[in-house]
């Protein structure tokens, strides 16, 4: 039986690919849909290609208006996140401090909440304060929930450090801050960018929260929910797809920089 | 500042302690300036500990340390001028061998390195990996470029924390030989911490060994293993064969001891205990020291030499020489080892066997200690 031999040779890739196409599916649906012509409001049936879209692509009122806030906010929420996050982690391995193992498994507590809980939770206490919803109240609830990823991510890679490398650095006659610079935060850095780079990822398309404690102010992600009830601009997908592109093409830079890096050696 | 000691290490009563567990106990130590000095002992013995107070990274419970003339106990690490190599090498994951090599010359505002490093890894014979990442060497390459990146700040003192520990036999030896040739090349002053006793022998001029936070006994190799003051350090360093005798009598410089029935001789000079008439001594005495001779030819054997029955109960063959295992009343497990020149085919086990040995090489030691102290903790570090 050659084909039965001939798929367990091959059963690997094709699972592999078959799970690639079920994780790619709906990003390919979404870019072919940014070249669709829409009869009407909706862009959810195939009519005819079409550029207009990719040519003018804050053509909705609002739309890149909010796409500009969401990115401002993602970039500070990570940035707060990051350095937040980064502190606790290298508190959480390097000290020996009272409550430590209540604050390891408390920094947990937002990724375990139920998003909806922590929402309404917040707005609660928002509006107990008497703080006005905006920009900064958003802010606010996205550092809180980007930090725990942070903090995971930094963590595993602070714990994997191996303690005698800064010695080796303050051997080598630099100081606390130079053996910090140069020794520590390199070394730290894999797991300090994977931490950014989720954060990010997760405040920017965060609804949830961010529905709940924004006030007046569109989000993005709340700018495509709201305008799914009257209809769908086909910009939605177009900056969707943008995005994706970008996104591959950050990793595909950062994997060539990394190819070099090696070969050069 | 004077040239002649600068490089002395001194420490004078330096002792560490974790909460209620003394690591070391309150100790002087002299290593002087161009010596090669290893502290030798078994794992928790705080001879790392030691190590890591010369070198800044252990604040010491009390007692000084000084470099030359220069008090450093105060001064934070990147202030000494002290170098170490660490256990496994710590080499910087992320920098290439160069930069490795150069970051002690860069952290001290050295703009030009480039020729520096060179020779230094020429030294090392490293000139073509320069651009490579430390993962991408073997284990003893690694270990050349610790030793590189720390000589290249000719510091006034290398320390080297078993730097060896992580290398395969074969490997280790050619290590110990290289680092030893740099060592004799450069002048520096080395500090080596070892729980190889033959890699410390090798190695160094002068050897501590060191045992329960403390020193048990400091001297040149070949002393320590002709006249070891313990049983600790007789066990610790080789093997030794142990008797319990009684001083019998004195006649000239040698103590004439009774054990059973027999008689045994020692110099009174080799003797580190109260040597009264009817006291109680351990005698000891070197595997290699013992001849061998079948009981039915007892009678060609000299006379003036200490001598013991007994019978064979094992016996293995290892090339070089025999390792006989020889039960006696004095004591029930004798080591012999014989050199496979003339070998007497009678020596099977269960073969009746005088054992004999120059007076010379036996050593006497204060009856009151463990005879296994030292021994049973080489077995554990090597199943470890």
């Amino acid at each position: 039986m050659p084909f039965v031999r001939w798929l367990r040779r091959n059963l690997v890739v094709i699972a592999g690919l078959v799970t690639l196409g079920y994780l790619l599916l709906p990003n390919v649906v979404v870019t072919v849909f940014s070249f669709n012509k829409p009869k009407g409001r909706f862009n959810y049936e195939w009519q005819q290609f079409s550029l207009d879209a990719w040519t003018n692509p804050c053509g909705v009122a609002d739309m890149c208006g909010s796409l500009s806030l969401s990115l401002q906010i993602a970039l500070w929420a990570t940035i707060g996140a990051t350095v937040l996050g980064t502190m606790i982690a290298f508190a959480l391995v390097r000290y020996r401090f009272r409550a430590r193992g209540a604050v390891n498994s408390l920094i947990f507590l937002p990724m375990a909440m139920p998003e909806v809980v922590m929402a309404a939770s917040l707005l609660t206490l928002f509006l107990n304060m008497g703080a006005q919803l905006g920009f900064w109240t958003i802010l606010i609830a996205h550092i809180m929930f980007c930090l725990s990823f942070v903090v995971t991510a930094v963590k595993a890679r602070v714990m994997s450090m191996d303690p005698r490398l800064e010695q080796a650095a303050q051997d080598l006659y630099a100081g606390p801050v130079q053996t910090f610079v140069r020794v520590t935060l390199p070394i730290a850095a894999p797991g300090i960018a994977a931490g950014a780079l989720l954060a990010f990822a997760l405040s920017f398309d965060d609804f949830i929260i961010t529905n709940f404690n924004a006030g007046s102010t569109v989000t993005f992600p709340m700018f495509v929910w709201g305008s799914a009830q009257r209809g769908t601009p086909v910009q939605i997908n177009v900056i969707g797809t943008a995005m994706f592109i970008v996104a591959v093409l950050l990793v595909l830079a950062a994997m060539l920089v990394g190819k070099r890096k090696n070969k050069a050696v | 500042m004077t040239t002649e000691n600068g490089g002395d290490v001194r420490l004078a009563g330096i002792s560490k302690t974790y909460g209620s567990f003394t690591a070391v106990k309150p100790l002087d130590l002299t290593v002087p300036q161009g010596s090669f000095f290893a502290l030798l002992g078994a794992s928790g013995c705080g001879k790392t500990t030691t190590l890591r107070m010369i070198a800044g990274l252990e604040e010491p419970s009390s007692g000084t340390v000084m470099l030359g003339d220069q008090d450093v106990t105060a001064l934070p690490p990147y202030k000494r001028p002290v170098n170490t190599v660490f256990q496994s090498y710590a080499l910087f994951p992320h920098l290439d061998i160069f930069e490795n090599v150069a970051f002690g010359l860069r952290r001290r505002g050295i703009k030009s390195v480039k020729k520096q490093v060179g020779e230094m890894l020429d030294l090392v014979q490293l000139g073509e990996q320069a651009r490579k990442k430390p993962h991408q060497l073997s284990g003893g390459q690694q270990q050349r470029v610790a030793v590189a990146r720390a000589l290249i700040n000719h510091p006034k003192v290398l320390l080297l924390d078993e730097p060896l520990g992580a290398l395969d036999l074969k490997l280790r030896r050619q290590m110990q030989l290289e680092l030893k040739r740099i060592q004799t090349e450069v002048g520096i002053t080395f500090v080596h911490v070892t729980h190889d006793q033959e890699e410390a022998m090798t190695m160094a001029d002068t050897v501590a060994v060191m045992n329960a936070g403390r020193v048990e006994q400091l001297g040149a190799p070949a002393d320590l293993y002709e006249n070891p003051g313990s049983t600790f350090v007789a066990n610790f360093l080789g093997t030794s064969n142990f008797i319990e005798a009684e001083v019998a009598g004195r006649s000239g410089e040698d103590l004439t001891l009774k054990a059973g029935d027999g008689k045994l001789v020692l110099p009174a000079a080799r003797c580190t205990a109260a040597t009264a008439i009817g006291g109680k001594v351990l005698v000891g005495v070197r595997p290699e020291k013992i001849s061998l001779t079948h009981a039915d030819d007892a009678g060609s054997i000299p006379d003036g030499r200490n001598r013991i029955t007994g019978r064979v109960v094992d016996s293995s063959f290892i090339g070089v020489s025999t390792q006989y295992v020889i039960d006696s009343p004095l004591c029930d497990a004798f080591e012999v080892y014989s050199q496979n020149i003339e070998r007497d085919s009678r020596l099977a086990p269960g073969a009746e066997v005088v054992l004999h040995w120059n007076p010379a090489h036996t050593f006497g030691l204060d009856a009151a200690q463990d005879i296994e102290a030292g021994a049973a903790k080489v077995e554990e570090d090597a199943a470890a």
